[in-house]
């Protein structure tokens, strides 16, 4: 068995690696193939795969990670600012950091549990975001964003340029375009990697029974409430890890990054994927993000040209029903999909490709140790 | 004399009160080492809340809980667990989303592990030993037939020989059982006892509170009646099932 599962896990790794790497060929046919969308799948992935940490194995709704996003990216733009364009320092201040908030905010937030502790994190995370836009200014720069300047000390790389704005790199190398891709694909892997040994791990499976049954927990001899903290830093760090991504693609930082929008719209990815599942999370962020990109860049210019195989009568009226879903609309389009994915499968997409796979393959009645458990003790129970 | 007893639980003067309701006045109990104790007593006799004491779900108002020589009054649940009392539930408390093998697993980790242990860089399906152990836990219990599938699935006294299975892979140094067989059918409760016995043949001390009176003289060598929150007798079997309180308080008790 151990054997077997061991080999399992590489097979997922490798295949997971080949997918991310050749994700520029792969994603072409469907227009998503340039590096600042592929580079959004992969920041938004490793934000998702480390929320599902603290959701899919706890099962802790926090309505505040995005104010771990924030700190890594103002993190990450302090290091450029203050020590050198090399994003190395930048991405480990980033994701410490935010690990240091994540200690302070679980410590406090993991006292209640439920919808107490999802009000808390959400309190935090406001308070956080007023903050950055107030007496914060000083370190955040308010409403302008924090950006990179050309008088910025810079200690270790000071001589370098002298015209223009600097640009981070990785040793020499220009991290804009397809390198500022691959430099994030190899952190998503890292990070997929980090959350796959954590799921299979002992620590995993006592997080997953915290999920199920925390007075069990209780009177099993375990003192639940560092396993949870340590569940909110590991998934805090991940979402510092993102934070600070966002600024070596793009080297400034604002206070809306830190918004409750944030908070939620990975809440959404996690729940579109799958929560508790492995890859589900990535999935979710990934279709978000893509059909945030398709459907925000139509107008009503583009639908005309759509549905102008049509009479124009019905291309009117097609034109008028369309439109309030695409460009500034496209949450609506979110928001119905959402509805959509929670009232029949609330699994997410993973569940959904569950029940495909099982509509083929009937006889396959063992559950499979990564398909969400909500789902299955539907069907189970009778 | 009798031979020297050794006393693993002793209760002395647990009071509890809800508002206004006396629901424990003045309790004493010794467990003695190796035994079963059973607690009997009507509905509403206080039973349940003084297992409730005892693994630290409720404090008391006064009065102490000895564990050995250590207090068990003021301590968590987790911790009085780490020490070594286990404890089965009216309702089955188990892990219904994970499955048969994980759920004995989990206590296993507990017993090696302690309250916490960051432990995310090895693979469970490297714990060979705990696994080994968890299945043969289960086996014993006779649902090693079902070993992966999900806990929520199964039939209510399944789960509860699951709890028990639990508990024992703890093999902890006291075992308290609240109605271990209530709702239970009458050939799933005769298999319980038959578990139970064989528990008892490896020296482990238990305290069962339990309504079947089937069960409670096929187990137990010391029983304690509780009534209004007073312990009204405490004896042997024989004692107490010629006990005239008991007898009033069971309102002619016809079973006893």
């Amino acid at each position: 068995m151990s054997i077997q599962s061991t080999r399992k896990d590489l097979l997922i790794m490798a295949v997971f690696t080949l997918a991310v790497l050749t994700m520029p060929i792969w994603l072409d046919p469907i227009g998503a193939a340039y590096p600042d969308l592929l580079q959004k799948f992969a920041i938004f992935g490793i934000f998702a795969i480390g929320f599902n940490i603290l959701f899919g194995l706890t099962g802790y709704l926090s309505f505040g990670h995005a104010v771990f996003l924030g700190v890594g990216s103002y993190s990450a733009v302090w290091s450029f600012k203050l020590l050198t364009m090399n994003v190395i320092p930048a991405v480990i201040a980033g994701t410490l950091i935010a690990g240091v908030f994540a200690v302070v905010i679980g410590f406090l937030c993991l006292r209640r549990s439920g919808i107490y502790f999802s009000i808390l994190t959400l309190a935090f995370a406001q308070m956080s975001y007023n903050m950055a836009y107030s007496v914060l200014t000083p370190i955040t720069n308010g409403e302008t964003g924090l950006q990179l300047t050309q008088n910025d000390p810079r200690i270790f790389d000071a001589a370098a340029e002298t015209t223009g704005l600097p640009i981070t790199e990785l040793f020499g190398m220009k991290l804009s375009g397809y390198p500022g891709f691959y430099f994030c694909a190899v952190l998503l892997i890292i990070s997929f990697f980090i959350s796959l040994r954590i799921f299979r791990s002992p620590f995993g499976l006592k997080l997953r029974a915290i999920k199920s049954n925390q007075v069990r927990m209780n009177y099993t001899g375990f003192n639940t409430r560092p396993y949870l903290l340590a569940a909110f830093v590991i998934s805090g760090m991940y979402a510092g890890l993102a934070g600070s991504l966002m600024a070596v693609t793009d080297p400034l930082a604002g206070a809306e990054r830190m918004q409750w929008t944030a908070s939620g719209e990975v809440v959404l990815m996690t729940i579109l994927g799958g929560v508790g599942t492995l890859i589900g999370p990535l999935l979710g962020a990934g279709l978000i993000k893509y059909f945030e990109n398709i459907f925000s860049s139509y107008n009503e210019q583009v639908l005309h040209e759509i549905f102008s195989f049509l009479p124009d009568l019905f291309e009117n009226i097609m034109v008028f029903v369309v439109n309030p879903f695409v460009g500034e609309g496209w949450h609506l389009t979110l928001g119905a999909l959402f509805m959509v994915i929670v009232i029949f499968l609330p699994g997410g997409i993973m569940e959904g490709w569950t029940r495909l796979i099982g509509l083929f393959t009937k006889d396959r009645s063992k559950p499979d140790n990564n398909t969400p458990a909500s789902a299955k003790a539907q069907t189970s129970e009778g | 004399m009798e031979e020297q007893k050794k006393i693993v639980l002793s209760v002395t003067g647990v009071q509890k009160t809800f508002g206004g309701l006396q629901a424990l006045s003045n309790i004493n109990l010794e467990i003695e080492e190796g035994k079963t104790h059973a607690i009997i007593g009507p509905n509403g006799a206080g039973k349940s809340t003084l297992l409730n004491v005892c693994v630290g779900r409720l404090a008391p108002d006064s009065g102490t809980v000895m564990f050995g020589d250590t207090v068990l009054t003021g301590k968590t649940p987790y911790e009085i667990n780490q020490i070594g009392v286990a404890r089965v539930f009216q309702t089955p408390e188990i892990f219904p989303a994970l499955t048969l093998l994980q759920n004995v697993i989990i206590p296993a980790l507990a017993k090696r592990d302690g309250e916490f242990r960051f432990n995310v860089f090895n693979s469970l399906s490297g714990e060979k030993e705990l696994v080994a152990e968890a299945e043969s836990v289960l086996e014993d219990l006779g649902l090693e037939d079902q070993m992966h599938d999900l806990s929520a699935s199964m039939s209510r006294g399944d789960k509860r020989r699951l709890e028990l299975a639990m508990c024992l892979i703890q093999h902890p140094k006291l075992l308290l059982l609240d109605e271990p067989t209530a709702g239970m059918a009458r050939h799933d409760t005769n298999r319980t006892i038959e578990i139970l016995k064989r528990i008892k043949s490896r020296g482990m001390t238990k305290v069962i509170i339990e309504h079947d009176m089937h069960v409670v003289f096929s187990l137990a060598d010391h029983i304690s009646v509780l009534a209004q929150g007073a312990i009204i007798a405490d004896g042997t079997p024989d004692d107490v099932r010629g006990n005239p309180k008991v007898q009033e308080a069971y309102l002619g008790g016809a079973h006893l």
